[in-house]
C-alpha cells in the first residue's frame, strides 16, 4: 500500500512551478490552435478554422498519413524483434557473446540520433537502397527497437521460471511452454512495447530527415520545413491532434503495463 | 513397501515378459549420477533404488544437492553422469515432457492467466486427452484435493493452502509413474502444514503412487516417508526408515543433523562381552553396548539422545529392578527451556561439559521440575549409547 502523504507548501511550489514549466507552452500552443486569427500571437477568438485549413492540406494530410505508416510497421517489426532479443537475453542458454549483445542491443538508447540517422544514411547509400518509405522504417526499427525489448526483458525478468518448466513437465516441449504460459504473461509488456516503438517513430524527425527521400516527407519533417517558413496557425492545429493522439497511446501503454504488472504478483511465490 | 500394484494406468506393468515381478523390481534405479555446475559438484555420485509405491524422502541442508537430483528426475538438468533408469528405460537425457514423471513445485508454479479448472487441466490437454475425459479427470482430482466450487477462480484469488491443492491436483491429474515434491509445504504455516502433510500420506496410499519429496525439515521427512535418504555435499550419506536414521545413524554428521544429540569423544579401554568400555574426556568412563558391526579399538564418539537421559536426584542403583549397569554423570542444572510437552535441561558436568536432557512433562503438576543450579544426575543404560566413528 502506497502512503498518501501531505504535501508542504515548498512541495506544492515547486511542483506546481515545474509542472508549469512543462505543459504551460503546450497548454498555449493548444489554446492557440483554437485562435481564429492569421497571426499566431494575437488572440482572434475561437475557431475551428486551421483544422478545417489542416485537413485540406493534402500535403499535410499525406506527412500525417506517411508517418502513420512508418510507425506502425516499424512498431510492428522492432516489436517482433525487440521481444524475440529480450527472450534470447533473459531465456536462452548463456551463449559466447552475450554481454556483447545485451551491451549492442541497448546502444541505439543513448546513441545520439545525430549518428544513428548519419550512419544509417551512409548504410543506405551504400546499399543503393531508394530512400523513402522502407528506409525510414528501418531507420525507426533500428531506433525503437532497443526500447521495447528493455520493456519485455523487464516483465520476462520478473517472472518466475518455473512456471515455464511446470508447462514442460506437464507435457509442453520449450516452444509450445513458451506460447501457452510465456507469451500470455509477457503481452502486456509487448503491448506496451509497440506502443512506445509507435509514438517514438512518431516523434522523429533526426533520424527520418536523414533516412527519407524525395516525396516521402514524414509529418514532422513536413511541420518543420513549413515552420521555416514562419509558423502558421495551421501548425498548432496539426500539433495539438499529435499530442492527442501520443497522449492517447502513453495512457493505454501504462494501463497495459500496470495491467502486467498485477498480474505479475500472482505469479511470483507467496 | 506395499504388497499390491501401484495404480499408474497400466504403466505399472511395463516390461511384462521381465521374469521379475514388477512390485519387487524397482521403479526408478538410479546409477552413479553426477552433476557439475562450473566448479561446483552439487550432486557427486547418487545411486538409489525407489520403489513402487514408495514414499521417499530427500533430507538434506540447503546447497546438499537434494534438489538438483530432483530436477535431474524431472528433466530439467541432464546428469554429466550416470543413468537414471525408469523401469528399464534410461531417461537420463529425456526432456521433461517426455517423462511419465511430474512434479509439485515449491512455489507451485500455478499459471497465472488460468483458472483452477484449467489449470488442473493443462496437462491432460496436452495428453491429447478428449473433451468430456478432462472434465471427467479434473472434477475428480478437485475432488480429491477438496476445492469443490473453486473451479473458476485464478490462483490470486486463493489461500496458500488452497494454491497448494492445486498444485498437487495439476500434478497428480495426469497419473504420473512418479510423483516428485519439491519442498511443498514450506509456504505453508505449522498448523496447515502438519494436516497437509496426513493428507499427503494418505492420498499417497489411497492412489498407491510413488512419491519423492524433497525436504529440508527432518519432521517431515520422518512424518511422511516411508525410507530417508539424507544428503551432504552432493552425496548420500545414508538411506533408511525414520526409525534407523534417527536410532542408528552412520556418522557423527548425521546424528547431529537429524534430531539433537549429545556427544562425547573417546577411546575403547577395554572389551566386555557385549559392552565397551570407553574412556572420555568430558564424561569420565562409559560402558557402551557394542554395536552390530563391531569395531575395533581407537577413537569413537558416543551419542547419546537428550530424551534417553534420565535426570535424577540420586543416582540409581537399578532400573526397572533389574540389576543393570548404568553411566551416571554428576552435574549441576545450568539452564530450563520449557516447551510444553516436554523440557529441556542444560547440565553442565563436572568437567565443564554441557549434557541435554529432554524431559517429557508426563503430569500436568510438575512435582519433578528442577531448577538452575540443582545438583543432579544425569544416568543412561549402554543401550541408550550411539558408537560413531569420529
Amino acid at each position: 500500500m502506497r502512503k498518501v502523504s501531505r504535501l508542504s507548501r515548498f512541495n506544492i511550489a515547486s511542483l506546481a512551478l515545474g509542472l508549469a514549466f512543462l505543459y504551460l507552452p503546450i497548454l498555449i500552443l493548444v489554446i492557440y490552435s483554437f485562435n481564429a486569427s492569421r497571426l499566431v500571437t494575437v488572440w482572434g477568438g475561437w475557431s475551428l478554422r486551421w483544422y478545417h485549413e489542416f485537413f485540406n492540406d493534402r500535403a499535410m494530410i499525406e506527412a500525417a498519413w506517411m508517418s502513420f505508416r512508418v510507425a506502425a510497421s516499424s512498431a510492428t517489426i522492432a516489436t517482433l524483434l525487440g521481444t524475440l532479443a529480450a527472450v534470447a537475453l533473459s531465456r536462452g542458454e548463456r551463449f559466447r557473446g552475450r554481454t556483447l549483445f545485451s551491451g549492442m542491443l541497448y546502444a541505439p538508447l543513448v546513441m545520439p540520433e545525430v549518428i544513428t540517422g548519419l550512419s544509417l544514411l551512409l548504410l543506405f547509400v551504400a546499399l543503393n537502397a531508394e530512400r523513402g518509405f522502407w528506409t525510414v522504417t528501418v531507420a525507426h526499427t533500428t531506433l525503437t527497437m532497443c526500447f521495447v525489448a528493455v520493456v519485455v526483458q523487464s516483465r520476462l525478468g520478473s517472472l518466475d521460471r518455473s512456471l515455464e518448466e511446470a508447462a514442460m513437465d506437464l507435457g509442453c516441449d520449450p516452444v509450445r511452454a513458451f506460447l501457452s504460459v510465456t507469451l500470455p504473461l509477457i503481452a502486456p509488456a509487448i503491448i506496451a512495447g509497440w506502443m512506445l516503438a509507435f509514438t517514438l517513430s512518431l516523434d522523429d524527425l533526426v533520424i527520418a530527415s536523414f533516412t527519407t527521400g524525395p516525396g516521402s516527407a514524414t509529418l514532422p519533417i513536413r511541420i518543420y520545413s513549413e515552420v521555416r517558413l514562419g509558423v502558421k496557425p495551421e501548425i498548432n492545429a496539426i500539433c495539438t491532434l499529435v499530442i492527442a493522439l501520443i497522449a492517447a497511446v502513453i495512457v493505454i501503454a501504462s494501463l497495459a503495463s500496470k495491467l502486467s504488472s498485477s498480474k505479475g504478483e500472482s505469479a511470483a511465490p507467496l | 513397501m506395499t504388497d499390491e500394484l501401484p495404480r499408474t494406468d497400466g504403466v505399472a506393468n511395463a516390461g511384462g515378459g521381465d521374469p521379475l515381478p514388477a512390485a519387487r523390481q524397482p521403479l526408478l534405479r538410479i546409477e552413479g549420477v553426477a552433476k557439475t555446475f562450473g566448479t561446483f559438484r552439487a550432486v557427486d555420485g547418487v545411486s538409489l533404488d525407489i520403489k513402487a509405491g514408495e514414499f521417499f524422502a530427500l533430507l538434506g541442508p540447503s546447497g546438499c544437492g537434494k534438489t538438483t537430483l530432483l530436477r535431474m528426475l524431472a528433466g530439467f538438468e541432464a546428469p554429466d553422469e550416470g543413468r537414471i533408469l525408469l523401469g528399464d528405460k534410461d531417461i537420463a537425457q529425456a526432456l521433461p515432457h517426455e517423462r511419465p514423471i511430474n512434479m509439485m513445485f515449491q512455489n507451485y508454479a500455478l499459471f497465472p492467466h488460468l483458472s483452477v479448472r484449467d489449470n488442473i487441466a493443462f496437462g491432460l490437454k496436452r495428453a491429447g486427452m478428449a473433451r468430456a475425459e478432462i472434465a471427467t479427470r479434473v472434477a475428480e482430482m478437485v475432488a480429491l484435493v477438496k476445492l469443490e466450487g473453486l473451479e473458476r477462480r485464478k490462483p490470486d484469488q486463493l489461500s496458500g493452502g488452497q494454491r497448494q491443492r492445486v498444485a498437487l491436483a495439476r500434478a497428480l491429474a495426469r497419473r504420473p509413474q512418479l510423483l516428485l515434491l519439491d519442498e511443498p509445504l514450506a509456504a505453508l504455516d505449522k498448523k496447515l502444514r502438519e494436516s497437509t502433510q496426513g493428507e499427503l500420506m494418505e492420498l499417497q496410499r489411497r492412489l498407491g503412487m510413488t512419491f519423492i519429496i524433497v525436504t529440508h525439515d527432518q519432521e517431515e521427512a520422518m512424518t511422511v516417508a516411508d525410507r530417508i535418504g539424507v544428503m551432504n555435499a552432493g552425496r548420500l550419506a545414508q538411506v533408511a526408515s525414520p526409525r534407523e536414521l534417527y536410532e542408528a545413524p552412520l556418522s557423527r554428521w548425521i546424528a547431529e543433523f537429524v534430531g539433537d544429540i549429545n556427544l562425547f569423544d573417546g577411546e575403547t579401554r577395554l572389551r566386555d562381552g557385549h559392552r565397551l568400555i570407553i574412556g572420555t574426556r568430558d564424561a569420565g568412563t562409559l560402558v557402551v553396548a557394542e554395536p552390530r558391526e563391531p569395531v575395533g579399538a581407537g577413537q569413537f564418539s558416543i551419542a547419546i539422545r537428550p530424551e534417553k537421559i534420565k535426570l535424577s536426584r540420586r543416582a540409581p542403583v537399578s532400573e526397572a529392578g533389574r540389576e543393570t549397569t548404568i553411566n551416571s554423570l554428576d552435574g549441576v542444572i545450568a539452564d530450563v527451556c520449557y516447551l510444553g510437552g516436554t523440557t529441556t535441561y542444560k547440565v553442565k558436568l563436572d568437567s565443564g561439559a554441557i549434557v541435554r536432557a529432554s524431559v517429557a512433562n508426563s503430569a500436568r503438576l510438575d512435582v519433578d521440575a528442577y531448577s538452575v543450579g540443582q545438583q543432579i544426575v544425569a544416568w543412561f543404560t549402554p543401550d541408550d549409547c550411539l558408537v560413531l566413528p569420529s
